[in-house]
This record gives structure tokens, C-alpha cells and sequence, in this order.
């Protein structure tokens, strides 16, 4: 009767500190432009990792690169799952991927507007569930029963994110942070090994941004789900993040703790400006 | 398993040596895991506890708490949101002979540690992180605290105090315990008596520090049995419990009237979800403050507003129609065949629907309590169908001491006395009640005790009031609120408020008079979802509530609104001047009790200032408003609060006032 959950968000089976994933010399060029070039660095579980950079630094690129949305020229990507071994991303396809346990969000919200919270958190469950086209239409037998099963661990997500109020509203008639909370619930529900959060708080005012640092800590303590997210509030990176990668024209210029790299001198030329000299 | 809804065999008979954990020993033989006792919506589904096995895990939890050394007479704390564990931590308490004290979710700092001190508390249960985090936080001031038991374990996982238990392991602990003593809680529950102390309320103190109210099994027993006589409630009853079970109204249906006819109780999922929650379960009775009324009937209107005009126009036929219907019937009447036919049409149309929207098709009875209910709102609830009726009495005498009885509704009055209550009027005008239900006395104050009881058993309410040619009982005020007009009639500040808060754009209206003088003046604080709701129709942009109450055309809004409130009063106590507060009142400021009655006295010397100019009639007035940031740091802001003055003021008919236009 206890009220814990009982549901483990966290879908990776390696320990807390191993290596989950090594970003190897990546360049990607759209025509003559290189969006990235040679970026390198790598994610441990368990840890909250941002990558920060200015406009165009290729953060977002980089993101698409991970999840397979863009397929970079050179490198690799190597994704470690413990016992089910290692793979490189690179060379998989998207759908292949999110099976892999590579969850994301994204920088604007992409959900299915005239859907309710709770379909387009369900959603997250598809690459978990298996049941044939018949008995799914009849909502019959073990379509149901997993159906029922499913919601469950969905629930829970719901929960965790606190938007019982909205679980039957339309996200398209929901305020932009609640879209913002649904769509990580929708990433959420997938039981990723690894969370992909494209500016979770961009647009945000600071009791939204407050709230879903919170949420992002919660996932990140109390299910151990490592999460790499894009964000430019340098306060919140501070204050939240285990490592940091900070990205300028493509190129990896500094990687380390948040302290490290606030202190480095050519992050803040490149990200804090010229003015931090002074 | 269902909820089984045979009309009850016959009522469980109570004596002096009955108490709850032994009528709690009665349901659970009488229908076992054939009922459900009570269920909580979490993860999104109604998870229940049988009879059976609630009783179960009251005896672990019980065992549980001796094996922490709660013992007789101590009192356990219980600081959360309705949850089975709330009820399960009470029945226990009272299994081993000790009562618990509720203390409201929303509290904080001092009122917590009040509270804990006051009534040497060792043992708190707390819902979650949220309130344990208070108790950790004030633990130094609180060194009697032995065990912080906590049953919402998210975010708790982690941390390393000594003194926290989590609730299933405790019970864990009680099933332990009771290998090792067997028989040991069962002489407990036998030697319970109904004189002993079962609960510990909070008086609601609007006066002043809250006291803390004992009242015994047999005072819970008697309320619930007198009002089971006026309104039979059959076994099986489904009810909605979302107030604070801190709250004597809370105790007094869902524990008192609960556990006596054997109701299922089911919990809200949260505070925001109340509403959706009580449209899924269709209750059969309800009972709720003023608070709650008023807000429905505020998203009544706004969505009539907001609808096409047809579905306005039906609605405010099938008002009209409800309206007249509900006054014939209740002047004892039997309406006529044309309007008998035009009232099922109009049901079936009109008020039903709103009715559903409410989640109230089922309600065969509700009742309003804890503060006065303005006339008009009681009447338009008539008016759609819902049987609401008054209830009048304290914490002191367990919430219930008059009321209603089924067609006999007066919206004026609060009703009759209930049967076992008698009432008198003092020479001073004061209502003087007795009954079994009178309270034990204030937990360590006796002085108290005694001004509030006298030796004969009189409770003195410190309300003034008077009785009607037939019989009911009209409450006027606090008698120190009372107010005097020149011409020596007595007049309630409260009448002219809830005539103001019948708008649905006033939240809270609090008027002020000058000793002597026939000048009403109010402050009054806006509804923002409603005023908010029409500024966005009129494309009025607006960023806080400040800025919304700052706008000049909101004020003329309020000012239509004061207008319409002022029609119905006689011209002697009509409000002449008014602001509009830049902010709401709040409970965290003090200006306001947990349950939402206002603090007169707090607001009296808070905006002293705001009062002086009211009654002076300047045009405006400057207040400091200080606001204090959670890193510590304040702001100081000079705020300019436009008076607005009545005199002179005409209405606007407007197309939207036709709706209620029939009832003033």
C-alpha cells in the first residue's frame, strides 16, 4: 500500500558515472556550410548534461545528429546499453533509435494539438506496446490488458509532472508551459536511457522556468534518467547541470564541469561576449 | 466489488461506551470487503479500501503508534490533504485512547508551531515533502516532536533525518508489535469511552490564536445521530470529502456521519482537480462553505455568458421558470399544472445540464455552513434544482446546531434547532445553544473554556440573532460586528457583503461604517478569473491583478455591480464609496482564516489608511504596498488606489444583468 511508484522511468541498465554515449569527431556540412566540425565529448549516465553556445553554434544540430534526424558525413556516434551492447547512432535510423531508449523533446512544441494530454502522453509508450491491428480496433483481450497496463506508467509520468488538471484537456487550448511539461512527459513515458531536451525553457517567465528545473531535477534524481538539454539561461545551467559543453561555429571550444567552464576564457569570448573582459 | 446501495438495515446503535474505532469494528462485520469505505483518485484511478480492509490497516497503524509510544490521552498531528491516511491515522489515535489534531496543508511557520506546542504534540503525520520540509525547517522550536511520519514518499527517498518514518513502515513495525501482543489493542478499543476525547479542531479564529477545540466521541456521535433524524442519510451514501479534514464540517459529514451510517467516502485527487473529481462521482450529499457555492455560481455565469444565444436564452427561461417552481414549493405550495409542465421541460433543458456541469445531478441533499450565504446565491441553486440548505454552529458544538429541514427553507434564516439542541436569546441578543454536542473545552485553557460555556451548559456564540414568527433562527453577526443605525435599527455588515459578492466579479467585499454616521463604504477585491474572463472579451490587455483592479474600466464595471447590489438595500445602508484592493486577501498575510472568512481586525489596522480616506470621501488614496521576495529582499512600492464614489453613479442596463433580472 505503500504510495511509491512503481514504475522505473530510467530505461538504462548501466551504473550511475559509466559512459553512455561518445560523440566522436562529428562534422556535419549542409553544402558548403559546416554545421559542425569535428565536435567530440562524452555523456555518463545518470549525469544532466547542457550544451550551451550562441545562435548557430550547431547545438540543435547536434541534437538531430544524436536522435537521427541528420545524418552527419563524418564520425561517430557510439551509444552504450549494457548488456544489449553498443551501436553506433550514426548509421541507424530514427525509429531505430527511440528503441534504443533515445527520448526528445523539442525547441518548438511538437505534439498533436487537438489530441489530449493523456493520448499524446500514451503515444510515448508506442514503441513498448505490441498488439495486432484487430484486436486493437476491437479494444478486445490483450490490446486492452496492455492498454490498461501502459496507462499505468503513464499516470505516474502525469504525477511526476503534476498535470492531473489537464489530463483530458486538448494541448492545443493549454498554456505554452503546460505544452512544454506534456511534451516531456510524452519523452518521459518512453522510459528513456537518454533524454534529449531542446531549450525546455525557452520563452518561459521565472516561475515556469523555476518549475521545470525542478521537474528536470526530479527525473534526473529521483529516476537516475541522464538528460543532455540545450538551454541559453546560464543561470539555470549553472545551477542545475553536472557537466557542460560548450559549443562555437561547430567546434567543441570547452567541455567540463559548470565551474570550469565559467571560468574559461575562450567561453566567455565566445558565449558571454566581449564584455566579460572587463 | 461495488458500492453496494441497499438501503441500510438498521442504524448501528450507539451507547455511552461507543466510540469510532469500535463502530469502524461493527461496518467491517457488517459488510467486510462487500463495500467500499473509502477511495482516493491517485495515478488517475479510484483506488479503494473496503471496510475490511481499512480496518486492517487502522489496527497496524495503531500498533504502529504504540510501538512509537502513543499512548492514552496524547495527541497525534496530522498535517495534509485528505487521504485514507488521514482517516486511518485518526481511528488509530483514538484505538489506543488518543485523539488527533488536524492542522490545515496551507499553514505555515507560526500557526504550525502554535499548533504543535499548544497541544504537546510528539507525533506528527505529514502528507509529503512539502510538509515535511515544514517540520524540519521549524524543528528547533518544536522540541517535543519525536517521529515525523510521512506517506507521500516522493523526493523523501533521500533524505537522512533520524526521526522519519514512512507510513507503510510503521504499520510494518504495528504487525510486529502485535505478534508480540496479542489482545493488547482490543482491551485499548473496549476500554474507550464516548466521553473521550476524539478530535482536536481548530477554532477558525478570525479573533485571534487559534484554540484548539476538544470534542469527544459522544459530541461527534449526538451531532451526526440529531442530524441523521432532520435529513435521513441511507448507508452507502457517496460523498466527496476535498475540505480539510482539519475543518469541523469536514469531520462532522465525513468521520461523524461517515462511520455512523457507513458512507463511502472518496478523496479528491488534488486541490485543482475538486471539481472534475466531484463531476465523476455524482455525490449524494454535499457540504461545503459559502466559498464553494459562490465559486460555482460564478463559472455558471461565466459560461452562460460565453455561450450562443440560444443556450442563453434557454438557460435564463429555464432559471426563470426553476425560480418561480422553487418559490412556490417553498412557501409550502404545490405549484399548478401549467408550471409543474413547463418546470419538467425546463429541467430537462435547462437545469439539468447545469446541473451535470456541476457534477450535482445526483445531490439529493447539500448543505452550506461556516459563514453566512448570501440570500440570492441560495436562491438561484433553488432555482436549477439543487436542494441547498443552511446550517448554523461552531466548532464548539461539532458545526451543527440548526438548520433547514426539507421544505421548510427560508433563505434568510439558518433553519430551525436541531432535535436535543436548545436555543436561547440573551438579553444582550446573543445565541446561547445546549446540547450533548457542546465541546469537552479548549485543550490547557480552561479560562477560555470558561467564558465560552457557563456553568448551566449554555455555549455562548458571540452571534447576534434573533428568532422569526416561526421559529427560525436569524443569525445578524458577530455581535461586536453588529452596527448601530441612527435610527436604532440593527444592521449586519455581513447582509450588505455577500448582497456584493453575489456579483460574480467580487471575490471578497468587506464594508466599513463610522460610529454614528450612516456612511457605508467597501473594500472590495476582484474575482480575477471572472473580471479576467470579460477584460479578455472587451480585448482589454492587462499583465497582474494589480494591473487588472487598476483599470479604469474595471472600476466602472465593480461600479455597475455595487449599483445592482445597492438596489436591494435599504437606502440607509447602501455602500457609498468603495476600492478596489490591488491585491487579494491572503491566508499566508493573515488577513484572511484558512477556510476564508475574513479577518476583520487584521484588516482594519493593515489598511487604516484606505478606511480614514473611504470615509472621509477623498478621491484617492496612497497605501505602501511591501513585497518581500523569496531571497529576502523587499521592495517598497507606493500604490494609488482610486476611491470610487456611488453618488451620482447610474446604471447602464446591460443584456447580461436580464438573467437575473427576475430575482432581485
Amino acid at each position: 500500500m505503500s504510495r511509491a511508484y512503481r514504475h522505473n522511468l530510467n530505461g538504462s541498465t548501466l551504473q550511475a558515472g559509466a559512459l553512455q554515449m561518445e560523440i566522436r569527431d562529428i562534422t556535419l556540412r549542409f553544402g558548403g556550410v559546416r554545421a559542425l566540425d569535428g565536435v567530440t565529448f562524452s555523456v555518463s549516465q545518470g549525469d544532466i548534461h547542457a550544451i550551451i553556445g550562441p545562435n548557430g553554434a550547431g547545438k540543435t544540430s547536434l541534437l538531430n545528429c544524436i536522435s537521427g534526424l541528420y545524418r552527419p558525413q563524418v564520425g561517430e556516434i557510439i551509444f552504450h546499453s549494457g548488456q544489449r551492447g553498443d551501436r553506433n547512432l550514426v548509421h541507424t535510423k530514427p525509429g531505430m533509435i527511440a528503441r534504443l531508449g533515445v527520448a526528445r523533446t523539442f525547441q518548438n512544441i511538437e505534439l498533436f494539438r487537438h489530441m489530449t494530454v493523456l493520448e499524446n502522453i500514451m503515444l510515448g509508450r508506442h514503441t513498448h506496446m505490441r498488439h495486432s491491428l484487430l484486436t486493437s480496433f476491437l479494444y478486445y483481450g490483450p490490446a486492452r490488458r496492455q492498454e490498461i497496463r501502459e496507462r499505468e506508467l503513464v499516470e505516474e509520468v502525469i504525477d511526476l509532472l503534476e498535470i492531473q488538471a489537464v489530463r483530458n484537456k486538448q494541448v492545443g487550448a493549454l498554456a505554452y508551459g503546460f505544452q512544454k511539461r506534456v511534451e516531456l512527459g510524452r519523452a518521459l513515458a518512453m522510459q528513456p536511457a537518454l533524454l534529449l531536451l531542446d531549450e525546455p525553457m525557452a520563452g518561459m517567465n521565472a516561475e515556469e522556468k523555476e518549475d521545470m528545473a525542478r521537474f528536470i531535477l526530479d527525473v534526473n534524481d529521483l529516476a537516475g534518467v541522464t538528460t543532455v538539454l540545450i538551454e541559453h539561461d546560464m543561470g539555470v545551467i549553472m545551477d542545475i547541470s553536472d557537466r557542460v559543453s560548450v559549443l562555437d561555429f561547430g567546434r567543441c571550444i570547452a567541455d567540463g564541469s559548470p565551474t570550469e567552464v565559467g571560468a574559461d576564457q575562450a567561453v566567455r569570448d565566445a558565449y558571454l561576449g566581449q564584455e566579460a573582459h572587463a | 466489488m461495488n458500492l453496494a446501495r441497499k438501503a441500510s438495515a438498521d442504524p448501528i446503535p450507539v451507547d455511552d461506551a461507543t466510540t469510532f474505532p469500535k463502530l469502524l469494528a461493527e461496518l467491517d462485520r457488517r459488510y467486510g470487503d462487500g463495500r467500499i469505505a473509502v477511495q482516493e483518485k491517485r495515478y488517475g484511478i479510484w483506488q479503494s479500501h473496503t471496510f475490511r480492509q481499512l480496518h486492517a490497516r487502522v489496527r497496524d497503524f495503531a500498533h504502529g503508534l504504540a510501538s512509537l509510544g502513543v499512548g492514552p490521552g496524547q495527541v497525534v498531528a496530522v498535517l495534509g490533504d485528505n487521504r485514507p491516511e488521514w482517516l486511518i491515522s485518526e481511528l488509530a489515535s483514538q484505538s489506543l485512547g488518543a485523539c488527533t489534531v488536524g492542522i490545515y496543508p496551507t499553514s505555515v511557520g507560526e500557526e504550525i508551531v502554535q499548533v504543535l506546542s499548544d497541544a504537546r504534540v510528539k507525533v506528527v503525520v505529514a502528507e509529503d515533502q512539502e510538509q515535511v520540509d515544514k517540520i524540519i525547517e521549524l524543528k528547533d522550536r518544536l522540541p517535543d516532536i519525536e517521529t515525523v511520519i510521512y506517506y507521500d514518499t516522493r523526493g523523501l527517498e533521500l533524505y537522512q533525518v533520524p526521526y522519519l518514518l514512512e507510513f507503510t513502515a510503521v504499520e510494518a513495525k504495528g504487525r510486529e508489535w502485535a505478534a508480540a501482543h496479542t489482545g493488547w489493542l482490543d482491551e485499548q478499543i473496549a476500554a474507550g469511552r464516548a466521553d473521550d476525547v476524539a478530535v482536536i479542531c481548530t477554532t477558525s479564529g478570525t479573533t485571534g490564536r487559534p484554540k484548539l477545540a476538544m470534542l469527544s466521541h459522544a459530541n461527534l456521535l449526538c451531532m451526526g445521530r440529531s442530524l441523521n433524524e432532520v435529513d435521513p442519510m441511507p448507508s452507502g451514501n457517496r460523498y466527496l470529502s476535498f475540505l480539510p479534514l482539519a475543518w469541523i464540517g469536514e469531520q462532522m459529514i465525513s468521520v461523524a456521519c461517515g462511520l455512523q451510517m457507513g458512507f463511502t467516502l472518496s478523496f479528491a485527487e488534488e486541490a485543482v482537480t475538486q471539481r472534475a473529481d466531484l463531476r465523476e462521482l455524482g455525490p449524494d450529499m454535499m457540504f461545503s462553505p459559502p466559498r464553494i457555492w459562490e465559486d460555482m455560481l460564478s463559472s455558471i455565469m461565466v459560461r452562460v455568458g460565453e455561450a450562443g444565444w440560444l443556450k442563453r436564452k434557454t438557460f435564463a427561461w429555464g432559471q426563470a421558470v426553476g425560480d418561480r417552481h422553487a418559490e412556490i414549493k417553498l412557501k409550502g405550495e404545490r405549484p399548478g399544472l401549467v408550471l409543474s409542465a413547463k418546470h419538467r421541460l425546463a429541467d430537462w433543458v435547462a437545469l439539468r445540464p447545469v446541473r451535470d456541469q456541476l457534477g450535482l445531478t445526483r445531490i439529493r441533499r447539500c448543505y452550506t455552513g461556516g459563514a453566512p450565504l448570501g440570500p440570492d446565491v441560495f436562491r438561484f441553486f433553488h432555482s436549477i434544482g439543487v436542494n441547498l440548505k443552511q446550517i448554523y454552529g461552531q466548532t464548539e458544538i461539532c458545526g451543527i446546531a440548526v438548520m433547514h429541514s426539507d421544505d421548510d427553507i427560508k433563505f434568510a434564516t439558518v433553519g430551525k434547532p436541531c432535535p436535543g439542541t436548545e436555543i436561547e436569546i440573551a438579553d444582550n441578543g446573543e445565541i446561547l445553544l445546549r446540547s450533548k454536542a457542546v465541546f469537552h473545552g479548549y485543550y490547557g485553557n480552561e479560562a477560555a473554556t470558561a467564558e465560552t460555556v457557563d456553568a448551566d451548559g449554555w455555549l455562548h456564540t458571540g452571534d447576534a440573532g434573533y428568532l422569526d414568527e416561526h421559529g427560525h433562527l436569524v443569525v445578524i453577526d458577530r455581535a461586536k460586528d453588529v452596527m448601530e443605525m441612527p435610527d436604532g435599527t440593527r444592521f449586519s455588515p455581513a447582509f450588505i457583503e455577500n448582497k456584493l459578492k453575489f456579483s460574480p466579479y467580487i471575490e471578497e467585499a468587506v464594508v466599513f461604517w463610522q460610529e454614528g454616521s450612516p456612511e457605508i463604504t467597501a473594500i472590495i477585491t476582484i474575482e480575477p478569473s471572472t473580471v479576467g474572463a470579460w477584460a479578455e472579451h472587451r480585448r482589454l490587455g492587462y499583465t497582474t491583478y494589480t494591473d487588472l483592479a487598476g483599470k479604469p474600466e474595471v472600476s466602472e464595471l465593480l461600479a455597475e455591480e455595487v449599483a445592482r447590489a445597492n438596489e436591494d438595500l435599504p437606502e440607509s445602508v447602501r455602500v457609498r464609496r468603495f476600492v478596489l484592493l490591488h491585491k487579494q486577501f491572503d491566508p499566508d498575510d493573515d488577513e484572511i482564516t484558512r477556510t476564508r472568512k475574513v479577518r476583520r481586525r487584521v484588516i482594519n489596522e493593515r489598511y487604516a489608511a484606505i478606511i480614514d480616506a473611504l470615509a472621509e470621501g477623498s478621491p484617492q488614496v496612497e497605501i505602501k504596498s511591501v513585497v518581500t521576495y523569496q531571497d529576502g529582499t523587499n521592495v517598497t512600492r507606493t500604490i494609488t488606489l482610486p476611491i470610487v464614489n456611488m453618488d451620482g453613479f447610474t446604471r447602464k442596463e446591460t443584456g447580461r444583468r436580464s438573467l437575473f433580472g427576475s430575482n432581485a
